[in-house]
């Protein structure tokens, strides 16, 4: 149908309309610092907590860090994508959007940048707190932990715009955290390391992203140099958050009846 | 009169929405260069009508020609504008900012002065120059639909659709888009303006007037209540839904 790159006469992609579309995303929650500061300040806040109530087992702290170090950037990206692209499909703004020559990848690109550059400053907070305050141990490069936090943010934002096309309200929208993210964040080998769960739980964990999101973190903390395993938890990420996004995509439609 | 082709041209357009038929085969065109008024009652299917001729419904059966394309062709998108009943700006972002980013996606190659400029003159069309750096959340529900019909005039489209565009505006500032239509439609815009205000149907250079999916009435103000000797649009309206009813009140 109308999924061509260039459509005739319609306009080529534009790096200009995806970074205006991320500068607006920005924009918006610029005028909402207190959103942004929750999304900010909460994981700090728990990561803190957390690293308190294990303070006789420091060891323990070691082994859930990371783990959270990934899960963070994934749920509250999640949250905030869902919503807001739910608002921009009730707002009528998407629907102004779509009638005008703007392709549905630069939209989607332009959440995804945008998004992804909270979710740099999110990772470089809670690192900062995790390794710098609360000892931590951090044997991989601390770039390539951001990059493990912006690939598991970037499935958060994936995933939240593809669950926003089938919530008709912001009550539906919230529904959909413990429905999409809880079974991956108790699968994920936080909570039970995922050899040690029956086996069609580990199958299940297996197929889940969130788990390659707390693998890859994992490995990072543990691990001085890049590894297969390493690698190969990104691709997954990185396809996944894609896949995702694809789908995402075709939700977006021109014409609604 | 015209020799230029129609900016719309419709035959036997239907729209289906779930197992309801909005719109019953139409066959109508909108001439060019002129403000042409789609009315009827709340529910008869004029946002339906408008939405089909952007691309926004799905459904849609029949022909349906839009500047010689057909509708939601991706050729059109940057030549049509079009409002939506319920103001679609984004709250939480001034009305500069709004126009700022929508100026981009419509034309991401103009400099920044450019789109400074064009926003600037939008801003003055609707009269909101005052209110350019306040949230649209801060605005009144006039000034929301101001903000969003002054997203529609960043690109100069050829056709403007707008679908109730003077919903609770005061008097004054009424009159004073309807000057603003009448002036683009001289530069040579084409202008669908869809209301369920009749009394809006006399500032009209042609009408359509629908009721319950279909088209009761394609004709000038004019034409229309010589043809049904009635004195204003209204009665016109009226003498059409039920041809015996006006027609005692005249005679009487």
């Amino acid at each position: 149908m109308s999924t061509r790159r260039t459509p005739p006469g319609g306009d080529p992609m534009s790096t200009r309309r995806t970074l205006a579309t991320a500068r607006r995303v920005l924009r918006q929650l610029g005028h909402d610092p207190r959103t942004v500061a929750l999304m900010l300040g909460i994981p700090l806040v728990l990561i803190t907590l957390l690293y308190w109530a294990f303070h006789a087992t420091p060891q323990t702290f070691d082994h859930i860090g990371p783990a959270l170090l990934g899960v963070f950037p994934l749920i509250v990206m999640f949250l905030v994508t869902s919503i807001a692209t739910l608002r921009e499909r009730t707002s009528g703004t998407l629907e102004r959007l779509l009638s005008m020559p703007l392709h549905k990848a630069e939209l989607i690109l332009g959440y995804a940048l945008a998004f992804g550059l909270l979710a740099v400053v999110q990772a470089a907070l809670c690192t900062g707190l995790a390794v710098g305050l609360l000892h931590l141990s951090l044997a991989g490069s601390t770039w390539l932990l951001l990059l493990v936090a912006v690939l598991d943010a970037l499935l958060g934002t994936a995933l939240g715009l593809f669950v926003s096309a089938f919530a008709a309200s912001e009550f539906q929208a919230v529904q959909f955290m413990p429905a999409v993210i809880f079974p991956q964040l108790l699968l994920c080998g936080l909570f039970v390391p995922r050899g040690a769960m029956p086996s069609a739980l580990s199958y299940a964990s297996d197929v889940l992203p969130m788990s390659y999101a707390v693998d890859a973190m994992t490995r990072v903390t543990l691990e001085a140099s890049v590894t297969g395993a390493l690698a190969r938890d990104l691709v997954v990420l990185a396809g996944c958050a894609l896949l995702v996004l694809a789908l995402g995509s075709a939700t977006l439609r021109r014409r609604t009846p | 009169m015209n020799s230029a082709p129609p900016a719309v041209h419709a035959a036997g357009l239907t729209v289906q929405r779930g197992a309801r038929t909005v719109l019953k085969g139409l066959d109508f065109a909108v001439p060019r260069g002129q403000v042409t008024g789609l009315l009827g009652p709340s529910g008869c299917g004029k946002s339906t009508l408008l939405r089909a001729l952007v691309g926004a419904q799905a459904k849609v059966t029949g022909q349906l020609d839009v500047l010689g394309h057909p509708a939601g062709h991706p050729a059109l998108r940057s030549r049509v504008g079009y409002v939506t009943q319920a103001p679609s700006v984004y709250a939480d972002l001034t009305v500069s900012q709004n126009l700022d980013y929508f100026a981009t996606v419509l034309s991401p190659g103009a400099s920044r002065a450019d789109r400074r400029s064009t926003v600037r003159r939008v801003l003055a069309e609707v009269d909101l120059t005052a209110h350019a750096d306040q949230l649209v959340s801060r605005l009144s529900g006039g000034q929301r639909s101001r903000a969003s019909l002054a997203v529609a005039l960043l690109g100069t489209p050829e056709l403007l659709v707008l679908d109730e565009p003077t919903v609770g505006l005061d008097p004054v500032l009424r009159r004073e888009l309807w000057q603003l239509f009448h002036r683009l439609a001289a530069e040579g815009t084409t202008l669908l303006v869809s209301s369920h205000v009749m009394d809006e149907a006399e500032r009209c250079d042609r009408l359509l007037l629908m009721r319950d999916g279909q088209l009761l009435a394609d004709d000038t103000p004019d034409a229309l209540r010589a043809s049904t000797r009635a004195d204003t649009v209204e009665d016109a309206f009226l003498h059409l839904v039920d041809p015996s009813a006006p027609r005692q009140e005249a005679t009487r």
